[in-house]
Order: C-alpha cells, then structure tokens, then sequence
C-alpha cells in the first residue's frame, strides 16, 4: 500500500487535494484509495492534515497511517525536521517553497507551487499544482486522469487553468527529477 | 444498465441511498459526524433531485417524533443522528418501536460525554439496544449504502414492522472517501416495493397513537415486538439475498465468518475495525497462524447461530468492544458471551476495550490481540476484560508479568516465527 500525507492550513484545500488524488486514482487509475482528513473540527488557517491511501486491491486497513511514502507539504511554514521520521524507506516530502536554499537532502523535493497557481490562476492556491507534482514525482498518474478529476470539481474557464496549472506543474517536475 | 460509480464519503452514501429510497418525510437535526447527511438531503430536496419533504426541526427528540407522526399515516420517513443526539431522541426511541413504526435511522457513531467528544464509538448505540430498534453496523461506505437501502425493505416487511437504525463509525466511515457503485433509481424503485403498512391510520381509519396499556396486556404487547423481531432473522436473509440477486452485492447476513472455518484464534468485531482485522488475519495466514474473523453486522435480531457456528472449530476467541459497560465488561461481549454459552469447546474468551472515543487500532495492536490468545491457552490470563493499550499505569499492570502487558509496539513485530 501506498500512504500520502498532507499538510496545509485550513482553507489551502490540502483536504481536497487529497481527494482529488485519491479519486483520480480510484475512478481512472485502476487501483484503490481511500481518501480522509485528519479528524476533528475545521478551523481555516490552523494547521490541517489529510491522507491519502492507494493499493491494488480493495482497502480495508482503517488504522491511521504512521509511516509515509510521501509528505506533501502546501505551507512552508508547517514543515518540521522530524518529517524525516515518518518516512518509509525511499519515501520523499515534498515542499511547495520559494526558497532558494540548497537542498542537501535527496529526501526532499522544493517546488514553487504557489508561483505556479499565481502565474496561470492569478491566486496563491497550489493545492492543484501540488497534485500534479506528487503525481509526477510518485508516477502514480498522468495529467490526463487528473483532468478528469478536476472536472467534478471545475467547469468551464477555471477547469481550463487547472488543467494549465497541472501540465505546468508536471513540466517543472519533470526537470527537478532530472536534476 | 450502467450503475454510476463515486468517490464519496459514507456520510454521502447514505444521503445518496436516501435519494434512490426517496422517503415521503425526512427530519433531522444535524450534529457531527452525521452533519453531512442532513445537508446534502436538504440539498437535494432543494434542487428537486429528491422528491422528500424535508422538515426543519429544533432538535432530536423532535425529529424523531416528527418521523413517528408521519410513520403512523402511512409515511415512509427516515432520520439521523449521533452521539448525544440519539441520546437526546432516547425518549422516542421506545415509542417509534413499540408503535411498530418502519422508521429507518442512521446513525454515526461517536463517543458520549463526559468528558465531550466528537470522535468515534459505539458507547451511543449500544446503550440503546434494549430500545427495541434492529440495530445494523457496517464496514465500509458502499455496505453503508445497500444496507440503508435494505433497511427499508426489513423496517417496512408487514411481518417485522420494527424501526432500523444503521449505524456508520464517526469519521473511519461518515468521513471517509471511497468508490462507490450507486445503483440506478429505476431498479431500486421496482426492487423496494412502495410502502404499505396495514397499521397506518387515516380518515376513514382513525386510530389512537401513543396508546397506554394496563398491566392485564402490557406484556403481550412486548410480546410481540420481541417475536417479531426475533423472527425477522430469516426474512433479513431473505431480503439480502433478493437484493444480491438485482444489485450483485451481499455482505453474510447478521454476521459475517472470514476463515473462520479451520481458525485456531477468532476475533469477534463491529463496523469499520473488521477492516483493519481482515487486513492482519491475512498477514497471519500467511505466517501459518490460523487466524479467523467474525463480523457482527446485526445486534439486534442477535446472530445467535452464526456465532455458534463460526466458533465451532475455534480455541479461543476475542471480542473487540468499542465500548464499556462500567463496572462489567463490553456490550458486544455480554452478547457474544451468552451465545456462546450453548458451546463449551472454547477454551479461552477474551474482551479487549479498544477504540474508546476515537483511539485508534493499528494493526499491531491487533496482531497482539491473536498474541496474547495464543498465549492465554498455556496460561490463562488473571484478567478477561482488557483495556487496549492502555496508556497509564493501573494496579493490573503493574501485578501482571511484564510480558503479558500490551504495549505500543513499533511497526512490523514478527510474532509468529
């Protein structure tokens, strides 16, 4: 089984992206996920977690998930070193920052998904672009199961840009990996 | 026929369930985790795509009362709720069953106060399993889905004529996402025949509700509700069955057995947790523990001979409670307990309290659940009830050997080497 997390702030859609993913994978992927955000009251701005859970067969494993394969943080501000434990072996968290410090841990992938969802959207909400670059990162899926996500939650122009936004994200994705 | 497939939570596909249903009367007030039930019915009832009447109230025990008024002319009415808003509707849970009224209620089981919680256990509806409703749990958002469409068909059977309450686990199941077959509208129409209860009154039938008995007829009354609902076990089957036949899904009747027939070792479960069991009995197997799995899916009719049955082989048993019934033991184990009582072969029975307000049950801990059975046939353990990583320190602990002590292990413990 594959395990996701994320983390976001209340209102960044670290939640949906979750679902977004998990959906994508479960309606076109051919696979199974289960899709739920941390328990409890939702309070916009507050540090928020999401899971995201894939596999080949039916899931029924509803324990919380305590290793990861990947951390997908959509705040900065939220990652913390202890991250690092949580992960399984070969396991990657990935930052949307716009920092430009080195990175020295081959664990860690930096993205400036925000800069991404500002450029095509004109709005700092990268939960779509962090999507995409989980999914490309992972090779979990390709844009085109996430267009057809996208489009229960989208329509018309916005649907337009986030399809932008994800084929963007895959690109700048791609040549961090090759790096 | 193209059955349409959703990423959707357990709370949706109830509300979605109650659309292909389309009760005459809905009212509920919402409180989490039932919350979005209640709203994507109100929803729908405001788009047009659900043809309910949906009616606002201030509170639970008028929800249900609103439900029982509109049950006793003829209406097919569905409500919802949790926690300490079944507790609110206490009071009518008694009236709605006594009254024969075919209400179906789902309700999302989370903790009770003190101290306040909204997380998940069953400490809300198995304190009301003497309240005369059938009481049906479930293990993943499409059961939660089928079994609310069904709980139409056994409420509303002429011979049981008892009100069902579905019961969801708090966020494991009401929110969480998962694919979803939803069955076409037009063929669960023609499978769930239009409500038609001889008991409803009109004009022509006036009858008297909320009626009092004297003690010379109160027991044959109580009578009654008990055979019916005894009874009901065949026709629950037979309903189960009829509707594998149309939607190609069936999920074991009152309980479900899952390699139980050679099973050394059985754990007894309750709605979402028997996931996570079947997930760790696999593992077992294939370590060459004979592992095995008894999913309760009705506490009310008791599934007294499957219980029996599926423990015919087996050399010890655990129950998993998510609940406790101060100053005795867990609620399911009493039940399971006195079934049981009718078979001596079991050498070891144990009540592990788990899952209390939300806690989570990782695989580990359930791997030393089967740990400690095995254990317990060489040396009986001094206690039958256990509390699931417990995390203070109590005199139990501290008498026992140290082995013997559940703790919180690290992940992938070999066990069975």
């Amino acid at each position: 089984m594959k395990e996701i997390r994320w983390h976001g702030r209340g209102g960044q859609g670290a939640f949906t992206a979750s679902k977004l993913f998990g959906e994508a994978l479960a309606l076109y992927g051919g696979v199974h996920a289960l899709a739920f955000p941390s328990f409890g009251p939702e309070r916009r701005g507050a540090p928020v977690l999401a899971f995201t859970k894939i596999d080949d067969h039916k899931i029924d494993d509803r324990s919380d998930i305590k290793l990861c394969d990947y951390i997908v943080i959509l705040d900065d501000t939220l990652y913390n070193e202890s991250f690092l434990n949580d992960l399984k072996e070969g396991g990657k968290i990935i930052i949307n920052t716009n920092t430009s410090h080195e990175n020295k841990n081959e664990s860690i992938i930096k993205i400036d998904a925000t800069g991404i969802a500002n450029s095509v959207l004109g709005k700092p909400i990268a939960n779509t672009a962090m999507t995409a670059v989980l999914a490309s990162v992972s090779g979990f899926a390709n844009p085109e199961i996430l267009y057809k996500s996208l489009s229960h939650y989208f329509k018309g122009e916005l649907l337009q840009k986030n399809m932008e936004v994800i084929n963007k994200a895959f690109e700048i994705s791609r040549n961090i990996i090759q790096q | 026929m193209t059955a349409l497939k959703k990423f959707i939570s357990g709370d949706d596909a109830v509300a979605e369930a109650v659309r292909l249903v389309s009760p005459d009367v809905i009212a509920a007030y919402p409180i989490t985790p039932q919350t979005v039930v209640v709203e994507r019915l109100s929803e729908m009832v405001e788009d047009g795509s659900l043809k309910s009447e949906f009616m606002h109230v201030e509170s639970e025990h008028s929800a249900l009362s609103a439900c029982i008024g509109a049950s006793a002319i003829g209406a097919r009415t569905f409500t919802a709720t949790s926690s300490q808003g079944l507790l609110y509707m206490a009071e009518c849970l008694p009236y709605a069953s006594g009254g024969r009224f075919p209400i179906v209620m789902m309700n999302g089981n989370r903790s009770v106060a003190l101290p306040w919680s909204i997380y998940g256990d069953h400490r809300d509806s198995l304190s009301q399993l003497d309240s005369g409703w059938i009481q049906i749990y479930v293990e993943d958002a499409q059961e939660s889905l089928d079994m609310t469409i069904q709980s139409f068909a056994i409420a509303e059977h002429q011979d049981i004529l008892t009100p069902v309450m579905i019961n969801l686990d708090g966020f494991l199941l009401t929110h969480t996402y998962e694919l979803v077959t939803i069955p076409e509208k037009d063929i669960v129409d023609s499978w769930l025949k239009p409500l038609e209860n001889k008991l409803a009154m009109d004009f022509d039938n006036p009858k008297n509700m909320a009626f009092s008995s004297q003690p010379s007829d109160n027991t044959e009354f109580k009578y009654q509700q008990h055979i019916a609902v005894e009874n009901s076990r065949e026709k629950i089957i037979e309903i189960e069955k009829s509707f594998a036949k149309v939607f190609g899904r069936s999920y074991g009747g009152l309980a479900e057995g899952y390699l139980y027939e050679d099973a050394d070792f059985i754990i007894i479960t309750l709605g979402s947790v028997t996931g996570t069991c079947r997930s760790v009995i696999r593992d077992l197997r294939s370590e060459g523990v004979k592992a095995g799995l008894i999913k309760i899916r009705f506490m009310r009719p008791f599934p007294v001979k499957e219980i029996i049955e599926y423990t015919k082989n087996a050399k010890a048993i655990a129950v998993l409670d998510r609940d406790i019934s101060f100053g005795y033991e867990g609620a399911v184990f009493t039940n399971v307990n006195s079934a049981l009582s009718r078979n001596n072969n079991i050498s070891l029975k144990m009540n592990y309290i788990a899952g209390l307000g939300g806690r989570d049950i990782s695989k580990d801990s359930i791997r030393e659940i089967f740990k400690e059975l095995k254990e317990g046939l060489i040396k009986k353990p001094s206690k039958t009830v256990k509390f699931l990583n417990l995390n203070v320190e109590t005199d139990d602990n501290i008498n026992e050997e140290k082995d013997n002590i559940p703790q919180h292990k690290s992940e992938g413990v070999l066990l069975w080497s």
